[in-house]
């Protein structure tokens, strides 16, 4: 891992700060869009490090926090049916539901599994051909090229009892959304890197242009995480918006065109609803009409969900980033790890799980840098 | 590296030899029952108490304080690189007494074998065993084997107990730790939990990585025998490295910091936990133990680690405080400070 040490240099960490210190005159706010960012700047407790008139705030990019309740319900009905392999990603077992989460529905007899990779759950229905298997597919661009493989594969493979529950959703919309709200304080934008990777960099042109804000592509180990702010802060201050990036080691301007021809036969945009924040449109993807064959939600017509949200927990507040998690009532009460009221409290990317995780509900001694 | 456990070298007992596999009549009291103690059991530990085959074991012991505990197994899969079930469940018990200061003597061993089982697979693991126990220097002195139905069980599941004499003025306990003292572990962290999760998920990554599963007790002589200033040992099995400090402060009541760079973390551990989205505080180690030790005799501690074959990667990481009771907080790599808790349950990967 000698090419990640790089990124994580101490050295050229507290050069950068320096240069971030220098530079900042005012107070600014900047979102971090992805949850891979905000895990990265609570772990290594890189807020604490900032000067103080740099604000950043936690955006709805984790893709576990934002999938909508009642898909969780339909996610939790299907898996607890006695055909059925209902194959996720490991952080969505313990996303509340309306009363449970999927690991209630393992514990009552569902066949609940925890795969690395979609195509595990193709490898899967071929094993098992007397049984269903569904795969939970959730996240936002980085993970849907892997997603739509598999479907991709299991259309090949003419495969009848391989589905897929999609969720997917996309970072453009969002930050329109954002931006648009009238409450909105966000001046700037930290963009995620994965998902420029898959993507490129040509989509973010309209928002610079649209919102005059600075979008400034940025990767996940520290020292990335720092030069992303840094040069945020220098458009900032010098009154500047243009589309930067500095994440070029992994983002072409381009994106990856063969993963983007496979996401556009598989997937098609549509509107989503974002957990917590509601309807934004065409702000997802949804299997193609080639493909509506592996929707689960087709396959199995789920009836009779009744969402319920607590109505304790704020997480959507949380999620447009005008509430710190700790300043939720709940946070660290009747909201932990152990016992969430709202997905974002769950997944380590989801921001009241990253502020719980690392100790934002104790002071800290001696934490200068 | 190949995950298949490989058998061949595997003699079965002439009586054995009628049934390859486990059937229920191997847990029936009858002769089936006797012919796997007879041939199989008793061979492999070689223990006059064993021998006696008498309801209970009748044991000799020095007077003074023991250590007594116990622990069972359910590891899946059973064969796994750098172990085995078996070697497992008499390490962890001796690792236990040993992280009480204590000597450990003899242990017992409870087996639940599910129908269906190689006898070949529990040959391997009753080996595993013995040698494990050879190694340790603990007799087994006692034993009981029962058969469930097929598909009630993993192939095997393995209860050891066991007793060890605690020397004079040994004094360690979870709360002992006091501010001041050092904190030491003595090598690589993450070793088993990811070997385990490797074969499990057939993940592969980068390095093959085996686990560390070893006994402790001869790490531990090492040290006592430099120093009488260990306050707090502790293995760290489930929940890793972090889950230990968080239990010591806690019940010291006390804080504890540690340095991230500091942490001799294996590159093919850090790899792994890149891509899971795990921290290798959080995963598993089966050979591996934290000290804490007062500050004037840490110098001493180490220097004795690192002569042991057990402890030569040994390093100190950080230190005990009277701030934050009850609170363990990492030094990040950048210099800032983040709270490490304990997991609420399993380490889920996440999604991206």
């Amino acid at each position: 891992m000698k090419y990640l040490d790089e990124f994580r240099n101490p050295e050229l960490a507290r050069r950068l700060f320096d240069e971030i210190y220098a530079i900042t005159t005012r107070p600014w706010a900047i979102m971090e869009v992805c949850g891979g960012q905000t895990h990265s700047i609570i772990r290594n407790g890189i807020d604490q490090l900032l000067p103080p008139q740099i604000e950043l705030i936690h955006g709805p990019g984790c893709p576990v926090c934002v999938t909508p309740l009642e898909l969780i319900d339909k996610a939790l009905a299907i898996a607890a049916r006695p055909e059925v392999i209902f194959c996720s990603f490991g952080d969505m077992l313990r996303v509340p539901g309306s009363g449970k989460d999927l690991f209630r529905v393992k514990s009552e007899g569902g066949d609940v599994r925890i795969v690395y990779s979609p195509l595990d759950a193709v490898r899967l229905a071929q094993a098992n051909p007397t049984r269903e298997v569904v795969f939970f597919g959730i996240g936002f661009e980085t993970t849907a090229p892997a997603n739509a493989m598999a479907v991709y594969q299991a259309r090949q493979l003419g495969l009848r009892n391989f589905s897929m529950l999609v969720s997917h959703v996309l970072v453009p919309p969002a930050i329109a959304a954002i931006m648009e709200s009238p409450d909105n304080r966000v001046q700037a934008f930290l963009a995620a890197g994965h998902v420029c990777s898959v993507m490129g960099t040509w989509e973010y042109e309209p928002l610079v242009a649209r919102y005059h804000a600075p979008i400034v592509v940025t990767g996940f180990e520290p020292l990335d995480v720092l030069e992303g702010i840094r040069r945020t802060v220098l458009q900032l201050e010098r009154g500047e918006a243009r589309l930067d990036n500095a994440y070029a080691r992994a983002v072409r301007p381009e994106g990856n065109v063969p993963a983007q021809r496979m996401l556009a036969d598989v997937f098609e945009v549509t509107d989503r609803s974002w957990r917590g924040i509601g309807v934004i449109p065409q702000s997802g993807w949804r299997l193609s009409a080639r493909y509506r064959d592996f929707d689960a939600e087709v396959r199995f017509a789920v009836q009779d969900i009744h969402t319920q949200e607590s109505a304790l927990c704020h997480s959507g507040e949380v999620l447009r980033g005008l509430l710190k998690p700790n300043q939720c009532p709940a946070f660290g009460k009747e909201c932990t790890p152990r016992t969430p009221l709202g997905a974002t409290m769950v997944s380590s990317e989801g921001a009241c799980a990253a502020y719980y995780q690392y100790g934002r509900f104790v002071q800290l001694t001696g934490s200068e840098p | 590296m190949s995950n298949a456990p490989d058998f061949s070298h595997w003699a079965c007992p002439v009586p054995l030899r009628s049934y390859p596999t486990i059937v229920m009549g191997h847990g029936g009291g009858g002769k089936l029952s006797a012919e796997l103690v007879e041939h199989l059991f008793a061979p492999a530990f070689r223990s006059a108490a064993l021998d006696a085959l008498g309801d209970a074991a009748v044991l000799e012991l020095p007077a003074g304080r023991l250590a007594y505990s116990t622990d069972s197994f359910v590891v899946r899969p059973l064969f796994f690189p750098g172990g085995n079930i078996g070697a497992l469940a008499i390490n962890g018990t001796v690792n236990d007494l040993a992280m009480m200061g204590a000597q450990p003597c003899y242990l017992t061993v409870g087996m639940i074998l599910e129908e269906g089982l190689p006898v070949a697979e529990l040959g391997a693991i009753v080996e595993a065993m013995a040698a494990a126990a050879q190694t340790a220097g603990v007799e087994i002195v006692a034993g009981d084997t029962k058969v469930v139905d097929k598909g009630h069980g993993d192939g095997v599941y393995i209860n050891t107990s066991g007793i060890g004499v605690i020397p004079a003025d040994v004094q360690i306990a979870p709360n002992q730790a006091r501010p001041g003292d050092v904190v030491i572990v003595s090598g690589e962290i993450g070793l088993h939990g990811i070997a385990i999760l490797s074969v499990r998920e057939g993940l592969e990554f980068g390095a093959p990585v085996a686990s560390d599963c070893a006994p402790l007790n001869g790490l531990v002589a090492a040290m006592l025998a430099a120093s009488r200033a260990i306050h707090v040992l502790r293995d760290p099995t489930r929940g890793g490295l972090a889950a230990t400090l968080n239990e010591i402060a806690k019940a010291s009541h006390v804080g504890i910091e540690y340095e991230e760079r500091r942490l001799p973390v294996p590159e093919a551990v850090a790899a792994a936990c890149d891509m899971l989205g795990m921290d290798p505080v959080h995963i598993a180690n089966e050979g591996k133990l934290a000290a804490i030790v007062a500050s004037d005799a840490a110098d001493m501690v180490l220097e004795a680690m690192r002569r042991h074959p057990l402890g030569a990667q040994a390093a100190i990481i950080g230190r005990v405080v009277e701030q934050h009771p009850g609170v363990v907080v990492a030094r990040t790599a950048i210099g800032g400070s983040r709270v490490v808790d304990m997991q609420v349950g399993e380490q889920l990967p996440r999604i991206c």
